[in-house]
């Protein structure tokens, strides 16, 4: 039986059936126009996040204070921009454009993390940013390997097994700080303090709070709610942050022996809505950065396919 | 000769090799995030590395010479811890970034010179600086396949990338005679089968390049100019400021570790 023969509430059981016994969705299957558009906005803000979150730290390269750590955060920023060509690639099977999604950063019609409006100030935050920004990154992807829609999970499948490189590189360079001079763990404990509060908010606002959560998990592009990754993250980290001797930036950080989690201070959610809403130290640059290279490049993008044209035209003639 | 003047010889040799790489891996990082695409921060990305790859070979062979001259050094102090007058790469490797014409302009100039260097080092009587050569090998192949693509694209393109790319060349060419020439101390170290005699490559160089620029539909610029000193220390305006972004948070934590 074709497609059109069906009515669309048959379609969307169907559909609805297939996710719930955990069968992937591919590109050519019939899927919602919310599905989609759900889809289009978390994914292509997710390649954006990797885009944009390569400024803040391609920040330091150039600035690294041991040529191994230069490499290595050079290949990790490297990484990022992979993640994000993995990431447009997959979006657009859903029917959207490089070009766009690319459009729409640029514009402000598109988001990428907040997380990425904070300066980066010192070495420090290189150590943060790996540990704490990739480590929560990576509890929210490992989640989503698990996504319905299977182009993304696919991805976050690929992507993983890259990140926790990314984490490691940057504990290590905490490691390195919080065992080093005083004045090295000084400059730890700042970049802690200035990133741990952030990082919780990457996983968006409480599920009470929050305006995609309850569609997306039924559709299973989520497979864990906001809370809940970001409980995974506060007991991970709690550990972590002992074992580098540095104070805990939560003073009211506990452990919850019921519960099995620790309990926690509550976040300060009026920073994380103003930074969002235009009054982080870095969202101006960042964009302006991003389309200040998109600029410069026209026309090396033009000049290849004016190349491309005319080798295609001789290849004709010969 | 004495054999530690020898030494003394093959150490600032190997600093200098190392110079040159850490200088243009260093100008190549510069890129990140300012690629004309994505795929091409990415490719920019990998070039960097491999300079910067070389760079820690030779740097680490250094810090064995150094000890061995009784002036131990570490291979970070190479690049962390000499000033502009120390640093003694060729000048090429210093310019500034520019626009991405200018990049693609000097990598070719450079990455066909080591290919021809690169290949005439993997012979070295010095079986530390032939390993090296060995290893960089392939990358530079891969270097040398990449810039004559750009070239070609480039310099063919648009009319606007062709005047872009035979400014760069006008603008670098300059810089391309230096490369081939030795001081006392390297024609020492080349009548020892140590060193490469980059002078006698320059006809071969000047072969590949004379036929990719051709083919671009670029010309071959036919001033007179040359600046050089960089084997001296005699460097231009952009070195300071190089590494005084490159050296400062290490300076900044004397004896730290990393
Ligand atoms: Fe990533
Ligand atoms: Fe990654
Ligand atoms: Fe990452």
């Amino acid at each position: 039986m074709a497609n059109s023969d069906l009515t669309e509430a048959e379609l969307e059981a169907a559909f609805q059936e297939k996710i719930d016994s955990e069968q992937k969705i591919e590109p050519k299957d019939w899927m919602p126009e919310g599905y989609r558009k759900n889809l289009i906005r978390q994914m292509s803000q997710h390649a954006h996040s990797e885009v944009i979150g390569m400024q803040p730290e391609g920040n330091w390269i150039t600035r690294a204070p041991s040529l191994r750590r230069k490499a290595v955060l050079l290949a990790k920023v490297q990484d990022e921009a992979g993640h994000g060509l993995y990431l447009y690639s997959a979006t657009e099977t859903l029917g959207i454009s490089r070009a766009e999604m690319i459009e729409a950063l640029q514009t402000g019609a598109a988001k990428y993390a907040s997380i990425f409006n904070y300066p980066t100030q010192t070495w420090g935050d290189m150590g943060a940013i790996g540990w704490l920004v990739d480590g929560a990154a990576i509890c929210n992807q490992v989640s989503l390997q698990r996504t319905s829609y299977g182009p993304y999970a696919r991805g976050m499948i690929r992507i993983c097994k890259e990140e926790s490189f990314h984490q490691r590189q940057g504990y290590q360079i905490m490691i390195e700080l919080a065992l080093g001079t005083p004045e090295q763990k000084q400059m730890a404990q700042d970049s802690l303090n200035r990133f741990y509060w952030p990082s919780l908010m990457m996983f968006g606002p409480h599920d009470s709070d929050s305006a995609h959560s309850a569609k997306s998990m039924k559709w299973k592009i989520k497979r864990e709610t906001n809370d809940d990754l970001r409980q995974k993250f506060i007991d991970q980290t709690a550990p972590q942050i002992k074992f580098l001797g540095l104070e805990h930036p939560d003073k009211d950080l506990k452990w919850n022996a019921e519960r099995g989690h620790h309990d926690s201070g509550e976040i300060n959610w009026d920073e994380f809505y103003s930074v969002i809403n235009g009054n982080g130290h870095c969202n101006r640059q960042r964009i302006q950065h991003h389309v200040k290279a998109h600029e410069e490049g026209a026309w090396v993008r033009a000049a290849m396919l004016a190349y491309k044209e005319k080798k295609k035209k001789q290849y004709q003639v010969d | 000769m004495t054999q530690s003047n020898s030494k003394q010889d093959l150490l600032t040799y190997t600093v200098r090799l190392g110079d040159d790489a850490i200088i243009l891996g260093h100008r190549l990082s510069e890129w990140v995030s300012y690629g004309p695409f994505l795929e091409e921060d990415i490719a920019l990305g990998n070039v960097s590395l491999d300079f910067i790859g070389h760079a820690q070979m030779y740097y680490t062979y250094a810090a064995t010479l150094s000890n061995e001259v009784g002036d131990k050094k570490a291979e970070d102090d190479f690049a962390y811890l000499r000033d502009e007058r120390e640093f003694q790469n060729h000048i090429i490797h210093e310019l500034p970034r520019g626009d991405f014409a200018y990049s693609v302009v000097k990598q070719l100039l450079i990455d066909l010179y080591n290919k021809h260097y690169i290949e005439e080092l993997k012979s070295s009587n010095d079986e530390t600086l032939s390993a090296i050569a060995a290893k960089a090998a392939k990358e530079v192949t891969y270097h040398c396949r990449r810039s004559k693509e750009w070239t070609l694209r480039l310099g063919d393109g648009t009319e606007e990338s062709h005047l872009k790319m035979q400014r760069a060349l006008d603008d670098l060419w300059g810089y391309t005679h230096e490369i081939f020439e030795q001081d006392e101390l390297e024609l020492r170290l080349v009548a020892q089968g140590i060193a490469v005699d980059s002078a006698s490559l320059k006809d071969k160089w000047f072969d590949d390049v004379k036929a990719i620029i051709e083919q671009a539909t670029l010309k071959l610029p036919t001033s007179e100019w040359a600046v050089r000193g960089g084997r001296a220390g005699y460097h231009t305006e952009n070195l300071g400021h190089l590494l005084t972004e490159m050296q400062f948070v290490h300076r900044s934590f004397p004896g730290a570790k990393w």
